[in-house]
């Protein structure tokens, strides 16, 4: 990408103008799908409406359809209409229709790569993409290998002079570190490393990347972000839905590959990760791994991890049926809809700080929250009766909804006595604040555009990730069905033991 | 939730900010700044739309200082609102008799304790808008040239001439999205430009700053041209290979000129007075590039005056 200082309209202090993706086009394979439609087209027009995109950015979809351009255009337009986070406004809308294009075919039929060819050369030679293509597989893993072959095969990979492709991928990525491993070299093999993009996309959230400001624009954390002052950590991400329509994905994946192992232990890193050196992707990744090798995994995982299903009850006021009784899903599956475990870090800041992650779907309601919980004063200068209702400070980041901080410390009651109880001390990002920030897929996205790697996890934190998590799965596999929880409570029995034998609670978020 | 006062003062106005917080449940404050609009009877309600608008990206106190009548005793009455769809407060404040005069006195007190002040005066301001007494509280002063009672072209050399580090103009601000594409054009083909173009709505400051700043940063020969508007209407980059233009009769759709390429469609539609304010509320320090953008067009200005001087 031509970014040069020789521009001479672009000056570093001139912080107005924004980042424009140069002259490129996005190519998304799996384009009927759900993200496709709910999140991709959407952040696209979005990306639009703020005048990110360069001129003559174009759109091309690839699926099994017997679709015409406009059939596209079509859909993505019902897409943007439902979806949108700015409003929509005709002349963008034209200015971006123009550079659909879709190619229909099969992933494994030459003839229709052959045509995605003469397409990508047509745009190159009309729009003045300049031969820079972003491939979005945003299919199942079982394809990959097909769609990569295919790129490689009709020379799609390959950048000619200084132009550029790139992958982009979602999660899952692998299921284990033996699968891990095998998409990468599927990956690889086609594309170098620093043009794979692996989307997580809690990392696009300002409120993730918020932490790293919190943390490193500060003077005032800093003192206390250590075993000297901190009890323990929870981190939670907790759902109200079921499964939903994800049935095929879901079962025998189950929620700590599908959520520990890369939202929370990625937000395990941040909020415990040292300084990194700068904030490019190379600094970021290098304290990343460090504190993801530096975690150890309890010796008695029967003791402190805990599982659970979600069985029919009643949530927020409707009843709703479990996991068992949901469409697609056999009778018998094991899969794990709640999981929750203990990690430790082993290094001179958080040695005897335990970090409790747990997730879970038909919980109590939909949140995302870092806990950091503190040791209580070592001397409390008030009789017992004073200090019944004073419990321990916690400071906690509130991903989402209500993205926020919330303080927690103890206060008089106002009265004759002297009494103490815990309040609360809040800061929102406001209300409506959050309306207009970007959201995640459209950050994710220019940054692909852009090139700009940091918030995209690399391969190496991948492995690490599931290195801490396959023990775990091993053993539960070997340890029979999870236990029961009825749908709309915090889950089962057997995590607030896990917590209660470290003589600790769950907060309820 | 709405209260009015009347004849009321400022400790009274902060007793009813702290009082309509708490009805409202949320004692905390979330705010990042306070916003002082600048407004008189014939405007006020559009600046202070605006204002509330900006507040759902930058949660603010706003103050609105409206002066009335300069005769009859000093009086103030205050609305106060809080919650209503904004993510902030607002007082608006009428003041008049001798009052009107030391609106800062009012104001002073009820600015959010250690967090930026921005001043702005959606339509006319003092000529030296920062040795102005609100002016002077702000870090940030916020005018509009193409928005006065007096001549646009009047109003920006005003500004220009009292420039200090902190003030800002809308006629700058509504030209970042035509400087993005224009960057954008030359990130794409960098080819040496060898004079330029700039074709506008007469007497619009925005066309003036967009001239002085390709001529500040491309050291070349920047020509002006007077068309029917709306705004800033065409900007032509020459080069050994042809133009890069952007041209947008229409105010809502822009033609994107490349040499060698179709022309294509750009959307460029002007942006409403809220969003304007929204971007300049996102950098509170100095805009140096505006900076050395007024010195250019200073600069200007004086040599058309000798050139005009020197054909008589």
């Amino acid at each position: 990408m031509i970014r040069n200082a020789e521009n001479p309209l672009r000056d570093p202090r001139d912080r107005r103008l924004p980042r424009i993706a140069g002259p490129c086009s996005l190519v998304i394979f799996g384009v009927t799908g759900d993200l496709s439609r709910k999140k991709l087209m959407p952040a696209v027009y979005d990306l639009a409406n703020r005048g990110l995109l360069p001129p003559g950015f174009s759109l091309v979809g690839f699926a099994r359809r017997d679709w015409v351009d406009e059939d596209f255009a079509q859909i993505v337009h019902d897409a943007v209409k439902e979806h949108a986070r700015t409003p929509f406004r005709e002349e963008v809308w034209r200015q971006l229709a123009e550079g659909f294009r879709f190619v229909p075919g099969e992933f494994d039929d030459d003839r229709a790569f052959e045509k995605l060819r003469e397409t990508i050369d047509e745009l190159d030679e009309m729009r003045g993409t300049g031969g820079n293509f972003a491939f979005y597989l945003s299919i199942p893993p079982r394809f990959f290998a097909d769609v990569l072959g295919q790129l490689k095969e009709h020379e799609l990979a390959t950048p000619s002079g200084a132009s550029w492709r790139r992958v982009v991928v979602e999660k899952p990525f692998g299921s284990n570190l033996s699968t891990a491993r095998h998409l990468n070299d599927v990956l690889s093999e086609v594309f170098p490393p620093e043009a794979v993009f692996r989307i997580d996309h809690y990392l696009g959230k300002e409120t993730v990347q918020n932490i790293l400001a919190f943390r490193f624009a500060n003077a005032m954390f800093e003192p206390f972000w250590n075993a000297h002052y901190v009890d323990h950590v929870q981190i939670t991400m907790a759902e109200d839905i079921g499964i939903g329509g994800r049935a095929g994905y879901y079962d025998g994946i189950g929620a700590a590959r599908d959520v520990i192992q890369n939202h929370l232990l990625q937000l395990m890193a941040l909020i415990s990760m040292e300084e990194p050196v700068s904030f490019d992707a190379r600094s970021l990744r290098i304290e990343k791994q460090k504190i993801l090798s530096a975690v150890q995994l309890p010796e008695r995982l029967d003791l402190h991890t805990a599982r659970g299903q979600y069985a029919a009850g009643w949530q927020g006021g409707v009843k709703v049926g479990g996991y068992l009784d949901e469409n697609d899903i056999p009778s018998d599956s094991r899969t794990e809809t709640y999981a929750a475990l203990r990690l430790d870090i082993d290094n001179r800041r958080w040695a005897g700080v335990p970090f409790y992650l747990r997730t879970g779907k038909r919980l109590g309601r939909r949140v995302t929250e870092v806990a950091v919980v503190f040791k209580p004063a070592p001397h409390l200068p008030f009789s017992e009766t004073a200090t019944e209702g004073l419990g321990q400070n916690a400071m906690v980041m509130r991903i989402q909804p209500d993205e926020g901080v919330t303080l927690r410390f103890g206060a008089k009651v106002p009265g004759t006595a002297m009494e103490l109880r815990d309040v609360n001390m809040d800061f929102a990002y406001g209300g409506a604040f959050v309306e207009s920030s970007p959201e995640a897929y459209e950050r994710l996205i220019l940054d692909v555009l852009l090139g700009d790697p940091p918030l995209f996890p690399q391969h190496e934190e991948v492995e690490a990730s599931w290195r801490i998590l396959d023990p775990v799965i091993e053993h539960w596999a070997k340890s029979g069905r999870p236990e029961a929880y009825p749908a709309g409570t915090w889950g089962p029995a057997s995590a607030d033991e896990m917590l209660a034998r470290d003589g600790r609670v769950w907060r309820r978020p | 939730m709405n209260v009015d006062l009347t004849d009321t003062n400022a400790s009274k106005i902060a007793s009813a900010l702290v009082r309509a917080r708490r009805a409202a449940g949320s004692p905390a404050m979330g705010m990042v700044l306070t916003l002082i609009v600048v407004t008189d009877d014939e405007n006020c309600d559009e600046a202070m739309r605006a204002a509330a608008a900006v507040t759902t990206e930058h949660p603010a106190r706003i103050l609105g200082v409206l002066r009335q009548s300069a005769r009859g005793r000093s009086r103030l009455d205050a609305e106060v609102k809080i919650g209503n769809n904004t993510a902030g407060e607002a007082v608006l404040l009428r003041m008049s008799g001798e009052l009107i005069r030391h609106a800062e006195s009012v104001v002073l007190p009820l600015l959010l304790p250690d967090s930026p002040v921005v001043v702005w005066w959606p339509n006319d301001a003092p000529d030296d808008v920062a040795s102005d007494p609100l002016g002077n509280l702000g870090q940030r002063r916020i005018t509009d040239s193409a928005n006065t009672t007096r001549s646009a072209k009047t109003a920006l050399r005003t500004q220009a001439k009292h420039y200090v580090a902190g003030n800002t103009d809308l006629a700058w601000t509504r030209l970042t999205p035509w400087r993005a594409l224009l960057a954008a054009a030359l990130d794409q083909h960098p080819v040496t430009v060898t004079s330029a173009e700039v074709e506008g709505e007469r007497g619009s400051p925005s066309a003036d700053l967009m001239a002085a700043w390709l001529q500040s940063r491309l050291r070349i020969r920047v020509m002006q041209r007077s068309t029917s508007g709306p705004g800033l209407t065409c900007v032509r980059l020459l080069t050994r290979h042809g133009d890069i233009a952007i041209s947008r009769p229409s105010g809502h759709i822009a033609t994107f000129t490349i040499p060698g390429e179709a022309d294509r469609p750009v959307a460029l539609k002007r942006r409403e007075i809220a969003e304007l304010i929204a971007e300049e509320l996102r950098r509170l320090d100095e805009d140096e590039v505006f900076a050395r953008t007024i010195k250019a067009y200073v600069k200007r200005v004086a040599t058309a005056k000798t050139a005009k001087s020197g054909k008589r």
